[in-house]
Formats: structure tokens, sequence, C-alpha cells
């Protein structure tokens, strides 16, 4: 893809996030979507490419009155919207749409009209892990860390350490989850959900949704928003059983994403003002900043203890307080790459002063899929 | 009565040969005979070249502790916290497993530690792999 070609356009989330009993899955998907129309000034008249996960773009072009000629269901957890933005991208440089609609929506607490594919016990899945007792992603994506900490000397203070920096980010945002301060005691306080994991270090369970509509930068450019310019993408999967994982202490699909992300923009670790690392449980930081090449292996921990990542460092990461602290409906992809739009465009309630390239690292499954998105505000920088 | 968080297995006929040799309490794994690497789960072909000429054997049932959480949301099918572990087989491949018959604390769960397969019987067809502290 030719950096700086495509532009995220439009952006919004959900009205309300947090608890939303008063609408289904789908209406969550169309609230979001039409946030982001008012935003840039679109109907769905003006949409002809729509991308989305877990619902098929089938429902959400016909309950929304888009007539696509362009579809992706990409669907391969949390990370699909990263996914999205980058076929869109690609769709759009190709000619077969103008005007792409990411949507994503997720009853995730209230659990109206959600829908996820079951795994069924003919699935590996089924056979092979299921028959021992794992209660969800709490009790799955979790397991890899005690090899982490064996091998890399991670502690316990410095996996409860992530959850309190995030939450010194979440109390910016009017719109989190938890915003009240929390201390590494704290932490390590609160109930054990599977050790060595405590509840402060497990994401919410929240509702909501999210919405982004991407077109060409030069058709940005008559838009009423600020542009915020796509410079370079990767993706990759590896395996839905996290007991199939090649390494515990480094993924396999975070490595390739990044590795393509950051050939395709171009850029150095030391370009990077504002990262986003998909944090469903509080080791991902861990993972994503080692895999992404911002630190050594086995660094990670000391360089969060340290306060690079929080208010203040040198690499602001998870701005918004991330899945851990602002909101998680199940697949928090969209929230983050929501965060990275705001801090390109100089809106986010926790902005970081003069950022002009962001980084958005985002998880799908357990560790089973990845995708990342480089976006800049400042497309004369490639 | 069937329990969603530990649901019974059900063989597909590529896993049959699997599920057959738990019967007799062995543990069963595939090996490639064109670049010898063995693997888990079970499928018709190596995973590693793609060679389609592959066979069974029967696997030593020793491993060793690679990974796991000690889970403390309830679970019918448990009694009080259990693990949830992933093994090292002595062959290469590794496996899910609970760690059973010894204490589910981290003090007894030590990595890296000796294993050896034991069986879990869940219905006439599923006799379910499990790991325990080797007895030397």
């Amino acid at each position: 893809m030719k950096r700086n070609s495509i532009a995220i356009v439009g952006a919004a989330e959900t009205t309300k996030l947090g608890k939303i009993p008063e609408l289904s899955q789908i209406s969550l998907h169309a609230d979001a979507a039409l946030n982001a129309m008012t935003d840039c000034g679109l109907k769905p008249s003006d949409i002809d490419g729509v991308a989305c996960s877990m619902e098929w773009p089938t429902h959400i072009a016909h309950y929304l009155g888009i007539t696509p000629k362009w579809v992706d269901g990409t669907s391969v957890g949390g990370c699909s919207f990263m996914l999205h933005v980058r076929h869109a991208a690609a769709a759009i440089n190709a000619g077969l749409c103008e005007t792409v609609l990411i949507t994503h929506g997720e009853s995730g607490k209230s659990l109206i009209g959600k829908f996820r594919p079951p795994v069924l016990p003919t699935h590996l899945q089924g056979q092979f892990e299921l028959p021992y007792g794992p209660m969800g992603p709490p009790t799955l994506f979790t397991i890899p860390v005690l090899r982490y900490m064996k091998d890399m000397g991670l502690t316990h203070e410095q996996l409860a350490n992530i959850a309190v920096v995030q939450r010194e980010w979440a109390a910016a945002h009017p719109r989190a989850s938890f915003r009240d301060p929390i201390t590494v005691e704290d932490v390590l306080n609160s109930r054990m959900i599977a050790y060595p994991f405590h509840l402060l270090e497990c994401c919410l369970v929240t509702d909501g949704g999210g919405a982004l509509i991407l077109t060409s930068a030069e058709r940005a450019k008559d838009f009423q928003t600020k542009p915020v310019y796509i410079r370079g993408t990767g993706e990759s999967v590896e395996t839905p059983m996290i007991s199939q994982m090649e390494s515990f202490t480094s993924s396999r699909a975070f490595r390739v994403s990044g590795r393509q992300a950051f050939e395709s923009a171009g850029i150095q670790h030391s370009d990077v003002d504002h990262l986003m690392i998909y944090d469903a449980f509080a080791h991902l930081p861990i993972f994503g900043l080692e895999d992404l090449g911002f630190v050594k292996p086995g660094e990670a921990g000391d360089f969060i203890w340290e306060r690079n990542t929080a208010p203040g460092g040198k690499l602001p990461m998870n701005t918004n307080g991330g899945g851990l602290s602002y909101m998680h409906s199940g697949m928090y992809g969209m929230y983050a790459l929501q965060e990275s739009v705001r801090q390109m465009r100089g809106t986010s309630p926790a902005q970081v002063e003069g950022a002009t390239l962001s980084v958005c690292h985002g998880v799908g499954g357990m560790f089973g899929a990845s995708g990342t998105i480089v976006m800049t505000n400042d497309p004369s920088s490639s | 009565m069937s329990n969603p968080f530990k649901p019974l297995p059900e063989a597909t006929p590529e896993t049959k040969p699997f599920w057959e040799a738990t019967q007799k309490d062995e543990l069963h794994i595939q090996q490639c005979n064109d670049c010898a690497s063995h693997y888990f789960p079970p499928r018709p072909f190596c995973p590693s070249c793609g060679s389609r000429n592959v066979a069974w054997k029967k696997a030593s049932g020793k491993a060793t502790l690679f990974s796991y959480v000690i889970n403390h949301l309830k679970n019918p099918s448990y009694d009080g916290p259990y693990s949830i572990a992933v093994v090292q087989l002595e062959e290469g491949p590794r496996m899910m497993s609970n760690i059973v018959n010894c204490d589910q604390t981290p003090e007894a769960l030590i990595l890296d530690m000796p294993l050896e397969v034991t069986f879990e019987r869940m219905s006439d067809d599923i006799n379910l792999p499990q790991f325990q502290p080797a007895k030397q």
C-alpha cells in the first residue's frame, strides 16, 4: 500500500459506553455507525463498502440501509478491525469502492442479541482443551505467563503495575469505566481469578461499539474532520489453541504483524509518539512492547515500571486506560483504534502534545491473531 | 449432566485413533515418516512439512510442566481451585492437561517438574489423558 494514500475521516464510539441494556448488539453497531457518519457529514447512501465482525456484513448493510459493492467479514477476534482497516485501504486503492464503513458493536455485559460462534465438541479445541475445564479467556489467555515470568524474570509486582499505570491514563478520560487511582497492593489484594492473575489484571466486561469511515487521502481533504492517514499496516494469525502457541514468551502473530506494519510505514521505533497495545489482560502490553521491538525480550516489565509508558513518559501507551480501565466489550480493538484517531486529531482527553505518529496494535483470540495499524496526521513526513 | 465448562469431547475420523488408544490407558501421538517430527493435535498430515506419510505411535507418557494457571472461578466439575496446564511431552509436542493427584497450589506446581500420564474416565467413549507428578 502506498503510504498515507488512505485516511480515516469518520470515527466515533457508541453514544453510551458501559451498561447499555436498551440496545441489542446490532443496534450498538448502528449507533456507532450513525455517530461516525455524523462525525464526517455522511449518510448511509454515501457508503459503498462495509466491514464488520461477529455480525455479517449482510446484517449490517441491510440494517443501516447501505448498498455496498465491497464487503469484508473477517472475524479473527478483537483485532478484526485492524485487519478491516488494512483490507479497506487495499480495496479503496484498488478501486473496488470509495468509502468504507467499519463497525463494531457488542453487548458484552448485558448480552442482548449477542452472538459468538460456538466451539463444538468435535473442534480441536473442543476435544483437546475444553475438557480440562477452562472458563473463558481469564483461564486460557493467562496460561503462558508463569513460563514468561520464570524465563524472563518478570515479577508479580511488575505485572500488577501495568494495571496501575493504565488507571493513571484512564483518570483523564470522562468515558472510562474505572478512573480512581489504584496501587500495586490494591491489584495484588484484589480477588484471585486464575493464579497468577487477580481481578484488576483482567479486562472489564462492558457494552459498547465503535465505527470508522475510510476514504482516499485525496477525497479526505473535502471532509470537515482532520484526516488521519494510514501510513502502514500488518496482520497475521497463529493458532486458535493457546496450548499450541509456538512460544510462551513471544507471539509469532505479533512479530509478523508488527514487522509488516513498521516496514510498510518506513518508520523507526523512535518515530512513534503514541502507542496502543490491546490489553485484555495485564501481560499483553509486555508481549506487545517486546514483539514489536520497542524493547528487548525480557525488558518490558522494567520499562513500564520505570514509567516510560505512564503520563509524562517517553512512550505514552494505552492512553485511554485500555481494556483494563476504559472499556472492554469482548473485542476491544475498535476502542484502541478510536483512541489512536483521537490522538492524531488532537482531541483525546489525555492528549499527547504534538503527537504525529501513532501505532495501534491488536490481538485476536488468545494470541491467535494480530493486526497493527500505523497512523499519522502529517502525510508529508513519509 | 453435561457441564459447559468441562464438555465431553467427540472424536472425528481424524482423531479416532487417539481416543481409541486412551481406552487402553495409552497416549498415542503422530509422527511424520518423512521429516520425523512428532506432532499434536491429530491430523492426517504433518504440520511441519505437509507430508501425508504419517504414522501413529505410542508416546512414553512422560512430560514436564511447561506453564499453568490455577482457576479460582467456580466450576461444578472441580472441587475448589484447579490447575489448567500446558505440558511438554518427552517427544516434543505440547498439550493441555489438569495436573492431578497433587495440591493445586503454586508451591506444589513447579515449572519443569517431571510428570506422567494418567487417565480420567469421563464416559464410556472418553478416557481423558491427564498428567500427575512423576513417581520416578
